[in-house]
């Protein structure tokens, strides 16, 4: 990660102000989110004040006005099938449907959070215990559970509910529990447990703080689900009939659907309002809390923002130390690559990168992170992620321009003319197929051959990059092969279909140093067998030399010196390349021995194994 | 030599994590690791994935659980310290650690962070500022850093945050678990030397692991060399790791590419020969 | 694979028999006095009496249970106190009628919560807030609300086919189908919400995964890498979710049913729970809750075939 200097106040400054302002603040600016609140507090408004807002009693039969339409008989919106007042009756049934649903999520919240809040912080018993209860509450869909409690406790909507709750409550378990496992692990945990904080303190500051908004979220969702359960007991007819609510209006009102249909309208629109506020409220807060969390795991490549300039000074060229008479492969002129923003702006991680690939050589391209190195590897590829693309600039490959290919034509380059070798192992093996399926499918596209002869091939490669038994890996699992393995598939893979370059992108970074050097005697070999050009990005000046003929240094988005190994690292005149070769810590001195007990650690010397 | 000169002296040391799953064996991450630390001393622990040098340093600071053998600090054992008795040591042993992403707590201040341990320590208000302020003067950022939030900083920023709370309650003691491994180039170096001027100027003692035997030699007085959850070889820094004797350390040394085309071909070359030996070494042993 | 069978299908009677135990012991504890509400207020002692002994309620509720349990095994469930017909009977005429509602639900959720899915991941945009304001409407709006309007629009206004009832499958295919749209499509707005909202988000984390970049660097089409690679990636958490949405179909089939006036275990189950027909409310929630143990472990199966690492562990 790059230091301060390159991220430019303004940027720090709106970042202070968005983390800043509180979620509930930015909710209100959320479009969707403040029409959700407006609509949910008039209906809970008018749940509470049902009693001032009521023209009429909402109970209270009246023969003569059975099914009046809207506007008789002062009845604004009609009357019922035992001609009860419609507006009155749907008042007061949102205050005893919102009240339903609401005692059913505070019980399932209740249940839900202690639970996983001891589970998930002493695990163990707790957790045995609690994957029990949950398997036993989740044997049975709501409805059957509710059913079953309505036959014997009878109408009674506060205990139903109440029932229903403690089937919501794994909702909430999981919630919490998932936060607080992983919450539990992070080094923060640690580091405050080191710092002799006490576990409830702990619990409090780092972890209900974390799950407080997914909670609020989840609530919202399950009242949504509430209401819905409730209606719709109601609506069988097992409510209490003396508590008016949606589903006994919806009942009544489904029962005279053919003489008075526009009764439906009422108690339909309001589960429906109701219902579709709480959803977007809820995933209007979750959009702020991702938006205000900006991902803090994910290191952004290249996240500091650049002004985009592809003028300024040109590059420190070497001259060549002897004449190279081997013609140019790839050849990069002024690539700009940029990430399209919401706002509508891009934003540029590349900004004017040239350079030259002859044909069968190595050419290191170093920089740190963020100087937008593997940006370049990966616009050649032009498999750059959602969003980026090449802005400006050319990428000849062997007289065509890459940057303005189709994208059939370019799946042609890709593994036939062009391959590519990852960083991560680990990451970059399709988890769910066999290796040895990864390696015969390419073949078999690229170069249109038989499977028993793609396996035939696959399985030589295995044997050439060193993997002691081809067959076994061949079958095996991406998961059931080591790291340094699984690097040894990803390069039989770059290799199989016989490209012209290798575009390598930290290919040892992941690796242990024993592992590493393995890795970089292979690539050694495989390049002086089959003469291939490797364009390898890395930020480890020791593999450039282990590695390269010619190397080019970037930094901000931009070449600023390259030539021929030797050269550079006999004599680098860039200040920035000076600077990253003053930083390297090999040729340094030890520190030596502590000073006032050199002669014990003499003694130790001998003492130690 | 009397083990009340040294501060901390890990002898025997066994760490057994529990099988997942039953009739599985459990995992032995150490076995039967010792090394001891001088007051103000920085021994290097060096190793690679799966070598046992993280859960090392987990065991001295009770975050690992230990089976065997003893961890004494200042001649006290604390391998089994129940969790009052280990929050009391916040004050002698600290910790940072490799990952400055995942290490600072994202929603809290730099301020709320720092502030742990004195609240801890029920350290006022006014004096927790004040010394947060020091703190952070020490670690080279500026006093206005404490109002912001982590994803607000660089990496290196972060890790010198990491090390402002490590320093919070004055420790003699700090395990820094690879805390320059995730840094670039140049930041690295930075914060490499960051730590030399806290030593030299507290005299704090630290455990400093790192797979990266050229960051380890840089900084430490003595190094220990792991492998297989074992230490392989223990000594003085300079000799480890330029002269090292242990094969396993001399592959370590000579698999670590140098910064320079022509001494690396020397080095590839030197590197085969060892293996070649090596090799030899081994098929004469099971001839014998 | 066979062990693997085996050991979830023995997980499931397990949980099953503490299901059922659980509900046995809890409804009949709740109940309070059976004959006298069966009775009404107006009986005699007597008649309570006689009742309670017929029904075989003078007995311990333990003994009780140990008969109804021994019974259970064999598939006796007892007889219904209002109707006298058999338990076992009165569920299995309707449970295929059920069935056949929520299985034609769940295979329309899953090809149409896919696609959708998919085409949301792939085209972003305007196809992606489309879906998401499907996925919306769909994820709030109950399925019953949507069964009411159906019945409405199609009954009142329409008046293209009768709207309710049902006929068998066996009678006449056609016949069962225009029975089975409307209440099919009713269940399952929902539920393809939730499996396209699921399947949408799943692509797109599984398209950033490391391993697309490169499978694609080896000179496979985009199209080739999303249909064989990235959707069987993805199909794991869908296929949970489905299996979730199953059973929450069993429930929404419920009242679904009496919409529609289909003669499926809805109609029993409401009628029995009204009266307090405990023997029928038992045999209901035994197998619902075979049916749950036996979906999950299908859709664990095929999660097995799906993911390598779920096979083994």
């Amino acid at each position: 990660m790059s230091e301060s200097a390159i991220i430019p106040p303004t940027e720090v400054a709106t970042e202070v102000r968005a983390a800043r302002s509180h979620i509930g603040r930015r909710i209100l600016k959320n479009p969707t989110g403040l029409a959700a609140i407006i609509v949910l507090s008039l209906i809970v408004l008018s749940a509470i004040f049902a009693d001032l807002l009521a023209p009429m009693s909402p109970t209270t039969p009246n023969i003569q006005e059975v099914l009046a339409p809207p506007g008789e008989g002062g009845h604004v919106l009609g009357a019922d099938s035992a001609g009860r007042d419609v507006l009155s009756r749907l008042l007061f049934a949102t205050r005893f449907s919102l009240a339903g649903a609401l005692w059913a999520v505070l019980i399932a919240a209740v249940i839900g959070v202690t639970s996983g809040l001891i589970a998930g912080y002493y695990q163990k018993f707790f957790e045995q215990f609690s994957v029990w209860v949950i398997s036993i509450i989740q044997a049975l869909p709501g409805i059957v559970v509710l059913l079953a409690a309505r036959a014997v406790v009878g109408p009674s909507l506060w205990i139903i509910m109440a029932v229903f709750g403690l089937i919501l409550s794994p909702a909430f378990y999981r919630l919490t529990y998932a936060a607080v496992v992983g919450v539990r692990n992070e080094l923060y945990v640690d580091a405050a447990r080191v710092a002799g904080v006490g576990d409830l303190s702990i619990i409090g500051r780092h972890i209900l703080s974390v799950v407080r908004a997914p909670i609020i979220i989840q609530a919202a969702l399950l009242s949504g689900i509430g209401i819905a359960v409730q209606s719709g007991l109601d609506f069988l007819g097992l409510g209490d009939p003396n508590v008016p609510t949606w589903g006994q209006m919806l009942s009544d009102a489904f029962s005279r659907m053919y003489q008075q249909p526009l009764l439906l309208v009422w108690p339909a629109a309001a589960i429906a309002f109701t219902s579709i506020a709480l959803v977007l409220f809820g995933n209007a807060l979750r959009d702020e809390l991702e938006r205000a969390a900006g991902k803090p795991k994910k290191r952004r490549r290249g996240s500091a923002a650049y002004t985009p300039d592809t003028s300024g000074p040109a590059p420190v060229v070497h001259a060549e130390d002897r004449e190279d008479g081997r013609p140019t492969l790839l050849e990069v002129n002024d690539l700009v690559v940029g990430y399209d923003q919401p706002d509508g702006t891009v934003k540029q991680v590349v900004n004017g990168v040239s350079l030259k690939v002859k044909k069968g050589e190595v050419h290191g391209l170093i920089g740190e992170s963020g100087s937008g190195k593997t940006q370049t590897a990966w616009s050649i590829l032009r498999l750059l992620p959602a969003g980026g693309r090449i802005v400006a600039g050319t990428v000849f490959f062997d007289g065509k321009d890459l940057a303005h290919l189709s994208e059939k034509e370019m799946t042609k380059i890709r593994g036939r003319r062009i391959s590519y070798i990852p960083q991560e192992p680990m990451s970059n093996l399709d988890p769910s197929f066999t290796i040895g399926s990864q390696l015969v499918e390419p073949m078999r596209v690229t170069l249109g051959i038989s499977k028993a002869e793609a396996t035939k091939r696959a399985l030589g490669l295995l044997a050439r990059v060193g993997l002691p038994n081809p067959q076994k890996t061949f079958d095996s699992y991406p998961h059931e092969v080591s790291g340094g393995q699984a690097q040894r598939v990803l390069i039989a893979g770059a290799v199989s279909c016989e490209p012209d370059l290798i575009i390598a992108d930290e290919p040892t970074t992941a690796l242990d140093v024993t592992v590493q050097a393995e890795i970089l005697d292979l690539l050694r070999e495989l390049q002086n067998d089959l003469h291939v050009a490797i364009l390898i990005v890395t930020h480890n000046f020791g593999v450039v030399a282990d590695l390269c003929d010619r190397v080019s240094v970037m930094q901000h988005g931009k070449i600023v010196e390259t030539g021929p190994a030797r050269s550079i690292f006999k004599d680098p005149r860039h200040p920035y390349t000076k600077s990253l070769f003053d930083a390297i810590l090999e040729d340094g001195a030890a520190r030596g021995p502590l000073a006032h007990s050199a002669d014990r650690n003499m003694l130790e010397e001998g003492a130690a194994r | 030599m009397k083990a009340n000169e040294q501060l901390l002296v890990i002898d025997n040391v066994e760490v057994e994590y529990p099988a997942k799953g039953f009739g599985k064996k459990p995992f032995r991450a150490l076995k039967g690791v010792s090394i001891d630390i001088h007051p103000g001393e920085c021994v290097g622990l060096v190793g690679e994935s799966g070598s046992g040098k993280t859960t090392l340093g987990r065991a001295v600071l009770g975050l690992a659980p230990v089976t065997g053998g003893k961890v004494l600090y200042k001649g006290r054992d604390i391998a089994h310290l129940g969790r009052k008795e280990r929050r009391a040591l916040a004050d002698e042993i600290q910790v940072v650690f490799q990952d400055p992403y995942t290490s600072l707590n994202p929603s809290l201040t730099i301020e709320q962070t720092l502030s742990e341990p004195l609240r801890v320590k029920k350290m006022s208000g006014p004096d927790a500022s004040k010394r947060i302020r020091s703190l952070l003067d020490q670690v080279g950022l500026p006093s206005n850093a404490a109002d912001r939030l982590p994803r607000e900083f660089s990496g290196g920023q972060r890790q010198r945050i990491a090390i402002a709370r490590a320093l919070a309650l004055e420790p003699e003691l700090i395990v820094c678990d690879e805390p320059v491994s995730a840094l670039d180039l140049s930041t690295q170096a930075r914060v490499l030397d960051l730590f030399k001027d806290i030593q030299e100027a507290t005299g704090v003692a630290y455990l400093f692991v790192s797979h990266d035997l050229a960051v380890v030699r840089h900084l430490s007085h003595r190094v220990a060399v792991m492998y297989h959850g074992e230490i392989v070889e223990f000594g003085d820094g300079g000799k480890v790791t330029s002269d090292p004797e242990h094969p396993y350390t001399q592959r370590l040394l000579l698999a670590a590419p140098v910064p320079d085309p022509v001494r690396q071909e020397q080095r590839r070359a030197d590197r085969r020969r060892l293996l070649q030996a090596q090799e030899d070494l081994a098929m004469q042993a099971g001839a014998v | 694979m066979l062990r693997f069978i085996l050991r979830r299908l023995l997980a499931g009677v397990i949980l099953l028999f503490a299901v059922s135990s659980l509900a046995y012991l809890l409804l009949y504890l709740g109940a309070g006095d059976i004959a006298r509400q069966i009775l009404g207020q107006e009986a005699t002692q007597e008649q309570v009496q006689q009742l309670n002994t017929r029904l075989g309620l003078d007995q311990p509720l333990l003994t009780r249970y140990f008969g109804w349990l021994a019974g259970a095994v064999t598939g006796d469930f007892g007889a219904s106190w209002f109707t006298n017909q058999p338990v076992i009977a009165a569920i299995t005429s309707r449970l295929a009628v059920t069935l056949s509602l929520v299985i034609g639900t769940v295979t329309l959720t899953a090809i149409v919560g896919t696609a959708l899915g998919v085409w949301a991941a792939r085209k972003r945009g305007a196809a992606d807030r489309t879906v998401q304001i499907v996925s919306v409407l769909g994820f709030a709006i109950p399925g019953f609300l949507i069964a009411i309007f159906l019945v409405n629009l199609f009954a009142l206004n329409l008046k293209l086919f009768r709207p309710t009832g049902y006929i068998p499958i066996g009678t006449s295919f056609t016949g069962w189908l225009s029975t089975v749209t409307l209440p099919i499509i009713a269940l399952a707005i929902g539920a393809i919400a939730a499996i396209a909202a699921q399947v949408r988000g799943s692509v797109i984390d599984t398209m950033r995964q490391d391993w697309v970049r490169t499978l694609r660097s080896r000179g496979l089409s985009e199209n080739r890498v999303l249909y064989k690679h990235v959707l069987r990636n993805a199909g794991g958490p869908a296929l949970a979710v489905l299996a979730v949405q199953f059973v929450g179909l069993l429930g929404g089939a419920v009242i679904v049913e009496q919409i529609f006036a289909i003669p499926g275990l809805g109609p029993i189950a409401t009628q029995s729970t009204g009266q307090g027909d405990i023997p029928l409310v038992m045999g209901l929630v035994v197998v619902t809750a075979a049916l749950v143990v036996v979906v999950n472990i299908v859709i664990e199966i095929l999660h097995g075939f799906l993911n390598p690492k779920a096979r083994i562990s």
